[in-house]
């Protein structure tokens, strides 16, 4: 019998998504499999073994690396979303107003330019202020990263905002609610699966950051990808793909997570 | 008692108020945090190098020369700067290549997670989603791993009989290509998905039934359809190939530079920040004129479609 | 299409206690002595658009809406009757002029502070809480203490009769529930007015006639003004106490729903509402109310007539199509038979007059007989002494 006719088929189409989706996996795969080889080198499996998650737990560099690299992407999120936030609230649903198109232009500005960019125009000034001001603390790195995180916390934010139905608080208006109770009890219990989307967004993008942090860094200061980034210089060791993946399961944990939450809201 | 017109037009103005201060924190940290940085780059490109990095502040056009031309050692001439252009040819020329792979690669993929009934749609685009979400070094370092002498692509070569001794792979311009197609691939693949899960079969149910072949509705409507996904994912996997600094730096080796390692070299051991400056420049000159291309491009389509 | 239209006409007649007014002419009516809830004293909307356009979508309007009516504002799309509604509501301002509530310009107020509820197009119900916490948000808002909320939430769920369905949230309910539950949510703070924008255009037919009957029902019940929107002519005919029928940012012709069906004022008003024949002729005498009309044809017809026609000057003439009748032989008018259209209830049988236009007579239908035509018959319509009406342009 033949089959029926489908309209959606393309030939060589699944073929090439499949091996799209294999090319995907298979590094971070064989990223994972040789981060439990007990063996010195990446190259000869010997064995399966936890041994370098040992030695990883018990770098100090590594541990103080990755504290330091969640306190820069807590702060610099938190810090994000907020500002974010409020400026998606003052850009959305509102007839064009003087300064608009400026202000989307000034609050997406980080996504458009090259980071190697904005990495080198933050070492400039951020040296010269360190020499003026003569503090070297965190305070830099959480700037920076709260600034290239400010458009990614606002994007699902505002996207939330626009796909919002005006007349929700038009009725809370008409039910004798003022403006901070509307905001209260009405915007911002509807905003809220776009707050938390920005808020993990930002979060991740402000831990996968290797190159502003490699320039604006002071001695000493290294987050988790900029110590790998040191360590990929010299030979690797199973360490390396110990603390990746350790790193990935991480970050497809909240991942996972925020899918399932999501899924469930909608 | 004020008229109402009064009340009006005084909300209006509390109104434009109220969102100049909710925006100010954001604008604020996005000035003094990137954009107003890059606004100083601009002017150390016209500063003298200092001796041992930084700058002198002495007005000099000589970054700017140097970023095309060289000028002779004994003769003070000029000539073009061979090193650089071939830089900047390989930096545009690899991301032209990495933005057609991912799309050739790309579209079907779309197409074939756009196409799967919904609820296993979900899937398909998170399984896409997940190394997006994880670290772009943890993805570069992965694929080093895959691309070296002993890796598993070499292996495969060997067991299979087509080599009998590793084929070098790392350390060339094929991977800093592979690598930048295999990070920036999602990129690609969730706008073109965005595009064609709107697309409506009716459509190309009347193509068939005009007597279109499958190549035919693929080239007549589907992708016609779907233009503004491709310019969008193109874009978005363009632009940060060109900036690209880990990639290159991780599988080019210190030979493969891109136009970010030679920013990153004038900034390191080349000590001239102006020429850095410059450079720097020069990419963001380039970047915007592919968002200019993309501005013009997407108006013209909406413009086709209202 | 006008299908229903015997029972409608009936309804009308039904439904209409009040006795018919002509509210241009109205003074010193006993009506007008009951105080007005809401009164729109000149108001004016000017929407700014961009560079020199800029739309009038409400010029000079002055309405007087009575306490305890049901009184609907009934118009084609874009005729500023949702901006008047937005006005009384405080969603928007006016450009001029003033609404008052009971005597007291409510204009400058935000909506917040109005004593006037809404029932949205859209019902906008909060889809982050339940019908009950939806029902009572309004009177949270106002500070009201738990207790009587409940209560208060609890009465209004049975008056709509919703009460299984308490704690759903807004999205789990079908949108007959949703439309009782917004409906519930803006009668719970006991309002002065209860707005209703369009409020049964989102349900199916049948759905909709029930709910035309409940928000009878629901006006009757609870003694508050009803102020609605609709461009639903039939709509608009069945539920109203009165109907302001509006166009282009004016108010035509403000009236019962017999007044606008049967004595319309100007032509426009004739044309929106229900099906009509337009004749031009010359008014050959006019005075006491009537007047007599000599159409195109030759004919001589009596019509009613308001004031301010006098004999010599041109008139359009309005003729329901049930009011006309088909005779074999001649009549006022003649003409051949174009086209019949069976509508179960009644037959629409269009006429080609011999001038050229095309006249629409509607015949009741009875079970054991044919209409009596066919196609290209020559046939006269007669039409009665009280059937035909001139009209203002």
């Amino acid at each position: 019998m033949a089959n029926r006719f489908d309209v959606r088929r393309q030939n060589g189409f699944v073929s090439v998504a499949m091996l799209c989706f294999f090319l995907l996996y298979l590094p971070i795969a064989t990223l994972v499999v040789y981060a439990f080889n007990d063996n010195d080198s990446v190259v000869i499996w010997k064995g399966f073994s936890l041994r370098w998650f040992h030695i990883a737990w018990n770098n100090a560099l590594v541990i103080e690396s990755s504290i330091r690299s969640f306190q820069i992407a807590a702060v610099a999120a938190v810090l994000a979303t907020i500002t974010a936030t409020m400026a998606a609230l003052a850009t959305t649903r509102t007839k064009p107003y003087p300064g608009l198109t400026l202000k989307y232009a000034f609050i997406n500005q980080p996504l458009m330019v090259p980071e190697i960019v904005t990495a080198v125009a933050l070492l400039i000034v951020f040296s010269r202020i360190k020499i003026w001001t003569g503090y070297s603390g965190l305070g830099y790195l959480v700037a920076a990263h709260t600034a290239f995180c400010i458009p990614f916390a606002y994007l699902p934010i505002r996207a939330r905002l626009e796909s919002m139905d005006l007349s929700l608080e038009t009725a809370a208006a008409d039910l004798y609610a003022t403006k901070w109770k509307t905001f209260r009890h009405v915007t911002l219990p509807l905003l809220w699966p776009g707050i938390l989307a920005g808020l993990m967004l930002a979060f991740v993008v402000s831990l996968d950051d290797v190159v502003i942090t490699e320039f604006v860094k002071s001695g000493g200061q290294d987050t988790l990808p900029t110590y790998m980034l040191g360590q990929l210089r010299r030979t690797v060791t199973p360490e390396v793909n110990a603390i990746s993946t350790a790193f990935l399961v991480l970050s497809i944990g909240i991942v996972t997570a925020f899918f399932f939450i999501s899924r469930k809201r909608t | 008692m004020a008229t109402a017109r009064e009340v009006a037009e005084k909300a209006e103005r509390d109104d434009i108020r109220s969102r100049w201060l909710l925006s100010t924190p954001a604008l604020l940290i996005v000035f003094l945090a990137a954009l107003g940085p890059l606004l100083i780059v601009v002017v150390y490109s016209f500063l003298t190098p200092g001796n041992y990095g930084d700058v002198k502040w002495q007005f000099s056009t000589d970054p700017w020369v140097s970023v095309l031309f060289e000028r002779d050692v004994f003769d003070d001439t000029l000539s073009f700067a061979t090193a650089y252009l071939s830089i900047f040819w390989r930096s545009v020329s690899l991301s032209l290549a990495t933005t057609l792979l991912t799309l050739i690669l790309g579209f079907p993929t779309a197409y074939f997670i756009a196409t799967r009934p919904d609820h296993r749609r979900d899937i398909w685009l998170f399984l896409i989603t997940i190394p997006f979400w994880t670290n772009l070094l943890i993805r570069t370092f992965a694929m080093q791993q895959v691309l070296r002498n002993d890796g598993i692509v070499n292996s495969v070569l060997q067991l299979l009989g087509i080599t009998d001794h590793p084929v070098q792979l790392m350390y060339t311009n094929f991977a800093v290509l592979a690598g930048m197609v295999y990070v920036f691939l999602p990129l690609m693949v969730l706008p073109l998905y965005a595009s064609m899960e709107k697309i409506d079969f009716r459509l190309v149910e009347a193509g068939y039934d005009l007597y279109a072949t499958r190549f035919q509705v693929l080239r007549r409507i589907i992708i016609p359809l779907v233009t503004p996904g491709i310019v969008a994912g193109s874009i978005l996997v363009f632009i940060p190939s060109l900036g690209a600094y880990v990639t290159p730096r991780v599988l080019g080796g210190g030979t493969n530079l891109m136009i970010g390692n030679l920013i990153e070299l004038q900034f390191g051991q080349g000590r001239n920040w102006p020429l850095g400056a410059a450079l720097s420049i020069t990419l963001m000159a380039i970047v915007m004129m592919a968002l200019l291309f993309y501005v013009r491009n997407t108006t013209r389509s909406d413009g086709a479609h209202g | 299409m006008f299908s229903h239209s015997y029972h409608l006409m009936v309804r009308i007649k039904l439904v209409s206690r009040l006795p018919p007014v002509n509210d241009h002419a109205g003074e010193g009516n006993i009506l007008t002595a009951i105080r007005p809830a809401v009164e729109a004293k000149g108001v004016t909307r000017i929407f700014r658009g961009t560079g020199q356009d800029s739309v009038r979508a409400l010029d000079n309007v002055s309405v007087a809406i009575r306490e305890n009516e049901f009184f609907t504002l009934l118009g084609p799309s874009g005729c500023g009757k949702t901006t008047l509604l937005r006005l009384i509501a405080g969603f928007d301002y006016p450009t001029d002029g003033e609404i008052q509530l009971y005597g007291q310009d409510i204009a400058p107020l935000p909506p917040f502070k109005r004593p006037v509820n809404t029932v949205f197009q859209s019902y906008a119900l909060f889809p982050h809480m339940t019908v009950a916490e939806n029902i009572g948000f309004g009177l949270k808002m106002l500070g009201k203490p738990k207790a009587e909320i409940e209560a208060r939430v609890d009465a209004m769920l049975k008056l709509v009769h919703m009460q299984e369905l308490k704690n759903r949230r807004t999205s789990q309910i079908s949108g007959g529930q949703q439309q009782r539950v917004a409906l519930a949510r803006a009668l719970a703070p006991q309002p002065k007015v209860l707005l209703l924008d369009e409020p049964l255009s989102a349900l199916d037919y049948k759905l909709r006639k029930e709910m035309q009957i409940e928000l009878k029902r629901l006006q009757h019940e609870t003694g508050i003004t009803f102020i609605f929107v609709t461009h639903d002519q039939e709509e608009a005919l069945t539920m109203s106490d009165r109907i302001a029928v509006m166009s282009a940012g004016n108010i035509l012709q403000v009236g019962t729903p017999w007044d606008v069906y049967d004595h319309p004022a100007e032509r426009f008003v004739a044309d929106f509402i229900g099906e009509t024949n337009f004749l031009t002729g010359m008014v050959e005498s006019a005075g006491n109310g009537q007047a007599r009309i000599a159409l195109r044809s030759g004919a001589k017809i009596c019509a009613t007539a308001a004031a301010g026609f006098r004999a010599g000057g041109n008139a359009t003439l309005m003729v329901r199509p049930e009011h006309a009748k088909l005779v074999k032989g001649r009549g006022d008018l003649t003409g051949t038979i174009e086209t019949i259209v069976y509508f179960g209830t009644d037959t629409h049988i269009h006429v080609r007059l011999d001038e050229g236009d095309v006249f629409m007579v509607r015949q009741q239908n009875s079970r054991s007989a044919s209409c009596g035509f066919e196609n290209g018959d020559k046939v006269g319509i007669s039409i009665g002494d009280d059937a035909a009406q001139v009209l203002k342009d």
